[in-house]
């Protein structure tokens, strides 16, 4: 990664539109000489910190989701550590971006597709970045005092950090996709906020409709992305970003845009989506504080912004943001106005300016998108900190029912100050940070318009939705802190901690400044911020408090006066303290939420469900076979060539054998209907014919696993056997009796389907073998992977990534039948002991000289002895197999099973009880050690530079064996074999551990276990 | 002379083992109790480890005799778990 010489701590002079022409033109090559593996430009330091900024908070989160869930304080000190950190390189790499410089930081990825991973910063992101960085801070330090000790810090603190690092992602990511990724990031850790008091259902509610509408908006913006890369041709952000006119006249345009504007209306709580944000207030009070005011929802307008030179400039654009922005300003101003719960007029003043943004955003005017970067800021000081301080309220009164709170000004004076300036800055009130950016809005939309619809709606609107601001504002500092003492608390309020007052503190103070000397404090920032995303050409603005009179100013003064007049008109409907607003407050969005979720998860599932689902077995079949043999057919049907009779000669021992195994396979599949016992004999006697047969033809890997095999499923099936229902004891039943329509069908299409199959396996075994991959196999086996057996060497060596596919997949199969066993409940008439036992048990009941499980004892003595014995001859077969599997036939899939049979023999011989009393398996942790090993062995190659899973296999001298090959492979193979053990074995247990389950049940009845557990013992 | 008395022993072994698998499986079918089915799959399972060792000998290849091993050593486990099926109504206790 050398750059041209340069003095150290020079930056590089690059500016957006050369960062655009060095990604797109050949400039890249004279520009950045780098490595195979990252571009950077800017200052090395500088760029070398985004990725850190992005991964240390997830870091961090992983870290203290480790801490045990009493570790309080350290859960706090860690977290705001990674708080710290992130803020101070945030504020350090101010220096970096302050001039225009867009810092970059690419990894290749998946550079064939368009996928690098991009961090970048310029000063917008910066600034979006600071805030969540510095908010964060301030949210841990409260939510140190704020969680109850019976709330896991650890799992709190884990989530908030890993949400925060979701959130610095949006900002910092320079691809399209990695924006993606993050945004749905953040949605699924919202919902784990909003949901952290999952026993309340109110939080379990907002949570899910939190997590749905967010993330139906990040289906959205997933397509759009799509789209916005497509039309540019690229998925980076830079290059997009250059690319507005290109884009906009687009036909794909206004698709792209719907998409777009459909996930930050979702994600920013805009009408119709805004019933969400105030559901979401069962969250704990520093996550409204932080999702709610300074992160997840200004998400939204932060894509609108960064989208804006690429998105705004229609007159689309401008009728649906703009609209939509005013909708939701005045909509969220009027309904918070009538709020009974403090969180609830917060979140409805959210609403409502995030509204104001995203109107702002909308009217396609340089001057409105200052003041939309400016409110973004100023709202999320103001509203953070009146959130914490109605969680201190809560925290100190009990309730956050303004109706029950008044006069709380005497109780705890320093809190109810800090609201009530922050909340005169959610007003509008001179000398605060809300008024200035305000103000702005006004100045925007008192300008003139040809439309004389606009000309009206827009600062009528405003002026409105603002008056409304002034009324709530009102009416949350009346309500909470003046008035008479509260009668209806159970406790006396009091100040809250010192240091719970500090991040209010702050902020509040961060309000005044900037209210009082913009230029000085936020000034230059916003200045930084508005650069990158308008360029070079910024349009004049002044940033001061004073303007002279003018139309901003008025509309300032009619909204602070018109609101005051409303709130006191209003004292008497509110003294009558009604839950919803007026006019709209049957329209409940949450319940039409609710009834489209039913509607479309459930009725029209269900309906979707009947239509296309069965749940009987035949047709599930006819159709699979069906369709495939029409998919064999349709190649096939031009006719297949010539059909030679084979040069081999006619071995009588072996048609013998095909006679035999022929015959059963015809025999089970005529008896599989009424006689499920000699069917599944039969079914042996086939195997055992294919077994032989692969011998024959010089398969004797094959041969051993299907051997192996048999035996297993043999097992398996009389394990199953158990719990089907018994058949019932009608007349005498002739399956070639009745004939119907359905089942000559089927006896058709399984005709077919087998013949077509012979037909097509004769057909490509009597050709000669296309030179394909197999000579290579064959001649690189020894050379190249140190074995003989090439089987086994395909499996763990040439072949092993997809071998260490299969045996995840097989442990995955083993867990979910374990999962479904678990659960299961036999039939009816199969829950009784079978009758042999009922019969022998009467039996030894009966006779003194026999207790319960005499009969079984005895009959199978010499049997289980026997089987016992035979454990350690199969464990050293096992074994056997396993290690020579390299260079001759065997290998840990078949080793594997045969210890699983070993296994099995012991439970077969003894029972369950008798069995885990002296051997106790844990298949779980056999197949975790085993995907662990195959796993550890496979990355091990990467220490030797290797890709993933090479082998590396040399001559080793053993004391007593001599010279043997050994393979890394082996140990892969190791890896398999403790895998396919534990998998099997868990898959029998798992149906035999049913046949306890069901002796306790028929046991409990008389009151005592005691015969059923000396059975076991016997 | 001994290669020619030892192929033809082999392969009249192999017809005759055939034959046997062959009446097994006759059985296997007819039953006509399920015991007497158990005791045709173990012979039958018998009678194919014995030709699986005469295929051996005649190829004079020493690692068919694996998969004779494998069913000398794990077919029984099929026929125990089929008797005690039948005895006690279910496999595992």
């Amino acid at each position: 990664m050398a750059f041209p010489a340069r003095p150290p701590g020079q930056r590089l002079p690059l500016k957006l539109p050369e960062v655009t022409a060095i990604l797109q033109g050949s400039a890249t090559i004279v520009w950045l000489p780098v490595g195979q593996t990252s571009t950077v430009c800017g200052t090395m330091s500088g760029v070398a910190l985004l990725p850190f900024i992005i991964l240390l908070p997830f870091i961090g989160a992983l870290a203290i989701w480790l801490l045990p869930a009493r570790a309080r304080s350290s859960a706090s000190l860690l977290a705001g550590a990674v708080a710290v950190a992130l803020t101070a390189s945030c504020l350090w790499l101010y220096g970096s971006v302050a001039d225009g410089t867009v810092l970059r930081n690419e990894l290749t990825w998946l550079p064939q597709f368009g996928l690098n991973l991009v961090a970048r910063m310029d000063g917008l992101s910066w600034l979006f970045a600071t805030m969540i960085a510095g908010i964060g801070g301030l949210i841990v330090l409260y939510a140190h005092y704020y969680m109850s000790p019976k709330d896991s810090m650890p799992r709190f603190l884990a989530f908030l950090l890993a949400f925060k690092g979701a959130m610095l992602g949006i900002v910092l990511s320079g691809n399209l996709i990695q924006i993606v990724a993050f945004w749905e990031l953040t949605s699924v850790f919202s919902f784990l906020l909003i949901g952290y008091w999952h026993h309340t259902s109110a939080a379990r509610d907002g949570a899910r409709m939190a997590l749905v509408i967010t993330g139906a908006g990040g289906f959205a913006l997933f397509g759009g992305m799509l789209l916005l890369g497509h039309i540019v041709g690229s998925y980076d952000l830079d290059v997009v970003l250059a690319a507005g006119d290109k884009v906009r006249s687009d036909p794909l345009y206004t698709p792209t845009l719907l998409l777009i504007l459909l996930a930050a209306f979702t994600k920013s709580a805009q009408f119709p989506f805004q019933f969400w944000l105030p559901r979401a207030m069962a969250a704990p009070t520093p996550v409204s504080a932080y999702l709610h005011s300074a992160t997840m929802v200004k998400a939204g307008v932060f894509l609108l912004t960064v989208f804006w030179p690429v998105l705004a400039g229609t007159s689309t654009w401008f009728w649906i943001v703009t609209y939509v922005g005013l909708a939701t300003l005045l909509l969220g101003a009027y309904s918070a106005i009538f709020q009974q719960d403090m969180k609830g007029l917060l979140a409805y003043s959210t609403v409502s300016h995030l509204g104001l943004i995203t109107t702002l955003l909308g009217m396609n005017s340089q001057l409105a998108l200052v003041a939309a970067v400016f409110h973004i800021v100023n709202h999320a000081t103001f509203k953070a900190s009146l959130f914490m301080a109605a969680g201190i309220i809560d925290h100190e009164a009990g309730t956050r029912d303004i109706r029950k709170l008044s006069g709380l000004y005497r109780y705890m004076p320093a809190t109810a100050t800090l609201a009530i300036v922050a909340s005169a800055a959610m007003a509008g009130v001179p000398l605060l940070n809300g008024f200035l950016s305000k103000e702005m809005f006004f100045g925007e939309t008192a300008l003139r318009n040809p439309i004389p619809f606009v000309d009206v709606s827009l600062p009528a609107v405003a002026i409105v939705a603002s008056l409304f601001a002034v009324t709530y504002s009102l009416r949350f500092v009346h309500g909470v802190f003046f008035g008479p003492p509260p009668t209806e608390l159970d406790r006396v309020p009091h100040e809250p901690p010192a240091l719970m007052r500090r991040p209010i503190e702050i902020l509040v103070l961060i309000c005044l400044l900037v209210g009082i000397i913009p230029g000085l404090t936020i000034g230059p920032f916003l200045a930084t911020a508005v650069k990158s995303v308008l360029g070079p050409d910024m349009p004049y603005y002044s940033l001061s408090v004073w303007h002279g009179f003018n139309w901003a100013l008025a509309m300032s003064l009619v909204a602070l006066a018109g609101g005051v007049i409303l709130f006191l008109l209003l004292q008497k409907y509110l003294a009558r303290g009604i839950e919803a607003p007026p006019f709209i407050g049957h329209i409940v969005g949450p319940r039409i939420f609710e009834r489209l979720l039913i509607l479309l998860s459930v009725r029209w599932a269900k309906a979707a469900e009947r239509l296309l689902g069965t749940r009987r077995l035949q047709p599930q079949l006819v159709l699979l076979v069906a369709v495939a043999t029409l998919a064999a057919a349709i190649p096939t049907l031009g006719g297949i060539g010539l059909l030679p009779l084979p040069p081999t000669t006619f071995d009588p021992g072996l048609a013998l054998v095909w006679v035999v195994g022929m015959t059963c396979a015809v025999g089970a599949a005529v008896q599989a209907k009424y006689h499920r016992l000699v069917a599944l004999m039969l079914l042996g006697g086939a195997g055992l014919a294919t077994s032989i047969t692969f011998v024959w033809y010089s398969a004797p890997d094959l041969a051993l696993t299907q051997l192996l095999v048999e035996v297993v499923t043999t097992i398996l099936i009389l394990l199953g056997l158990r719990w089907l229902p018994q058949r019932l004891e009608t007349s005498e039943i002739d399956p070639f009796r009745r004939f119907s329509l359905h089942r000559l069908r089927d006896l058709a299409l399984a005709t077919i389907a087998g013949g077509g199959i012979a037909l097509l396996s004769y057909a490509v075994m009597t050709r000669d073998a296309p030179d394909g991959i197999a000579r290579f196999l064959l001649e690189n086996a020894y050379t190249e992977g140190g074995g003989r057996n090439v089987v086994n060497v395909i499996l763990v060596d040439f072949r092993a990534f997809d071998t260490f596919g299969e045996i995840t997949v097989l442990g995955i199969v083993a867990l979910a039948t374990y999962a479904l066993l678990r659960r299961f409940r036999p039939a009816a008439d199969s829950i009784p002991r079978p009758e042999q036992q009922r019969v022998q048990s009467a039996f030894e009941s009966q006779r003194d000289d026999h207790k319960e499980g005499t009969i079984l004892s005895e009959f199978l003595y010499v049997p289980s002895v026997l089987m016992r014995w035979l454990f350690p001859v199969i464990v050293t077969f096992a074994a056997f197999l396993l290690l020579r599997g390299h260079d001759l036939p065997g290998g840990g899939f078949i080793a594997g099973i045969t210890l699983a049979i070993g296994f099995i023999l012991q439970y077969l011989a003894g029972g369950t009880r008798w069995t885990e009393e002296r051997l106790r398996i844990l298949p779980v942790y056999w197949i975790g050690t085993g995907l662990l090993l195959a796993l550890v062995t496979g990355a091990a190659s990467w220490l030797f530079g290797y890709p993933f899973l090479t082998t590396s296999f040399q001559y080793v001298d053993v004391p007593v064996l001599g010279r043997v090959p050994v393979a890394s492979a082996l140990l892969f193979d190791i890896g398999v074999f403790i895998l396919v053990v534990g998998a099997t074995v868990l898959m029998l247990i798992a149906i035999a551990h049913q046949s306890l389950r069901s002796a306790k049940r028929d046991a409990q009845p008389p009151g005592k276990t005691a015969p059923m557990i000396e059975r076991e013992k016997a | 002379m001994t290669s020619t008395i030892l192929s033809l022993a082999i392969s009249t072994s192999q017809l005759v083992l055939g034959i046997a698998m062959c009446l097994s499986c006759w059985r296997l079918i007819k039953g006509p109790r399920a015991q007497d089915r158990v005791l045709a799959l173990d012979s039958l399972y018998l009678n194919a480890m014995l030709m699986l060792v005469t295929f051996g000998i005649s190829t004079s290849q020493t690692i068919y005799f694996e998969a004779a091993l494998v069913i000398g050593l794990l077919s029984f486990v099929a026929t125990a778990a089929l008797a005690k099926f039948l005895m006690r109504g279910e496999v595992i206790e």
